[in-house]
């Protein structure tokens, strides 16, 4: 099992500077693959539209994911309710190449979440701070993103989950060996977790930003806070010009740091997703699975 | 002390740039047109997803210069994704990337995440090395280029002149001895200009 532990936080390593976008179709997902989409997050609905249609939301009819999964040559991610590990068994007799267990959809466990040590396939899992982050590492998952807010188009949360957990690291980083057993013990996570932080001034596998990210700006912002790759849900196909907008998102997380080009890529994107503010919704999706 | 190139575009470009440091290279990585200004003794092109990087090397216009640059005998090694973009053939009639190298690459040749696998295989002029295989292609005919590597019965390393591939992800795991290997064909090349 460890040996597929790290061939699975291997497969997260290939992704990194990449772009990982919501697909309802395999039409997106063309477009998406076609913009330079370094994986694919195969979805009934948008974030912004389970957001909008409220009621139960749940893992996607197996066949609508197959379907992408024929049309595209890159990875394939789909949606499981957190603690719903049948959805996940599902998810992985289908082949998924990783799960992503989401706080997007409705969750299946208000206490536990699925033991990702029991799969063969990876699981990337949401986190707002650090303690979130590790915990969800001891249970299995090969890769970490923000929370932030889906379906929002605003970035402040990721932004705020990335600034938690970057500034958490260095805190741990800056530490004495002897006060890791007490930090350990607060963010209720095995001492090696927190060794490593410390060794390493990084997490034990990749963390990308996902949750409000709509523009090239955007997800600029993310990498140069520490991101390794971008999550973009409903920002892509719920703006004015998909292929234009994914494929310039594209481009600004491989030259995040210049501004010029960022400004190039920043002109005429068409509408960007209209998006509400963290203030003016009832839902907030990061409160689910701690 | 050598000086080498990383594509870093998408992928696990970090990984090769600390391999390198710990054998005692440079690195700089190679994000746009300005970033190949600088002389460099070698080239590496890293595992991510090929249909990524192609395209941004497309569109950032590096894909002639770079394709000038190995065709006049830059020393260039390419893992996983970077064997699939320089291979001339891709196997499925998807159209080649830098196209350089005499092999036909089968991508996801092992298909999908769950078919990714970890195993020991010799390497030609290095002996035993572990490999890492994540979604792999491999090179199902050569039309050329040397074999350096095979498991299971299929290609997964191959040299041509001063171009190396490997299927595999030495730069996943602890030994260096494939890096290794890349920079002494780089210093070759660069004291045969030398004469």
């Amino acid at each position: 099992m460890s040996d597929r532990l790290e061939l699975n936080k291997n497969l997260a390593q290939m992704l990194k500077g990449g772009v990982i976008m919501d697909v309802t179709t395999p039409e997106q997902a063309r477009i998406a693959e076609a913009a330079g989409a370094c994986a694919v997050m195969a979805l009934e609905r948008i974030p912004a539209d389970i957001r909008a249609a409220g009621g139960v939301s749940r893992m996607s009819d197996p066949k609508m994911i197959k379907g992408i999964q024929e049309v595209v040559s890159i990875p394939v991610m789909a949606k499981c309710r957190i603690g719903h590990f049948a959805e996940a068994q599902i998810l992985q007799a289908i082949e998924i190449d990783y799960i992503d267990e989401s706080e997007v959809l409705s969750p299946a466990d208000d206490k536990y979440h699925i033991d990702k040590t029991k799969f063969d396939v990876p699981f990337v899992c949401g986190a707002k701070d650090l303690g979130e982050a590790l915990r969800r590492i001891n249970e299995g998952a090969s890769m970490i993103r923000t929370k932030g807010e889906p379906g929002t188009g605003d970035v402040v949360q990721a932004v705020r989950h990335m600034r938690m957990m970057q500034s958490e690291i260095r805190r741990i980083g800056s530490m004495a060996e002897d006060e890791l057993y007490e930090t350990a013990k607060s963010l209720a996570v095995p001492f090696e977790l927190v060794k490593y932080v410390h060794d390493n001034k990084k997490l034990p596998v990749v963390n990308f930003a996902a949750g409000g990210v709509a523009t090239p700006a955007d997800a600029a912002l993310m990498m140069q806070l520490g991101a390794e790759g971008v999550f973009v849900g409903s920002g892509i196909f719920k703006s004015g010009n998909p292929e234009k907008r994914a494929a310039a998102i594209v481009k600004a997380v491989t030259n995040f740091t210049d501004a010029k080009l960022l400004a190039e890529l920043s002109e005429d994107l068409g509408e960007a997703m209209v998006g509400i503010n963290e203030q003016e919704i009832a839902l907030l999706m990061a409160e689910r699975g701690k | 002390m050598m000086k080498i190139g990383v594509l870093a575009l998408q992928g696990a470009f970090i990984e090769h740039e600390k391999m390198l440091a710990s054998l005692g290279a440079e690195s700089f990585e190679i994000r746009q047109l300005k970033d190949i200004d600088q002389p460099m003794d070698g080239l590496i092109i890293p595992g991510g997803e090929s249909t990524v990087q192609g395209k941004l090397l497309r569109e950032l216009g590096l894909m002639e210069p770079l394709r000038g640059l190995i065709s006049g005998g830059l020393p260039v090694f390419g893992t996983c994704a970077g064997l699939i973009l320089l291979a001339k053939s891709i196997d499925g009639g998807e159209a080649p990337h830098l196209a350089v190298m005499d092999i036909t690459a089968k991508r996801n040749a092992y298909g999908r995440q769950l078919g990714s696998f970890a195993a020991n295989g010799v390497f030609k002029g290095i002996g035993s090395v572990p490999m890492t295989f994540i979604r792999a292609p491999y090179i199902s005919s050569t039309q050329g280029a040397e074999i350096l590597a095979e498991v299971g019965g299929k290609a997964v390393a191959a040299r041509q002149g001063n171009m190396l591939v490997t299927a595999f992800h030495p730069e996943l795991t602890e030994d260096t001895s494939v890096h290794s290997y890349f920079l002494d064909m780089a210093a070759a090349a660069r004291e045969s200009a030398a004469v």
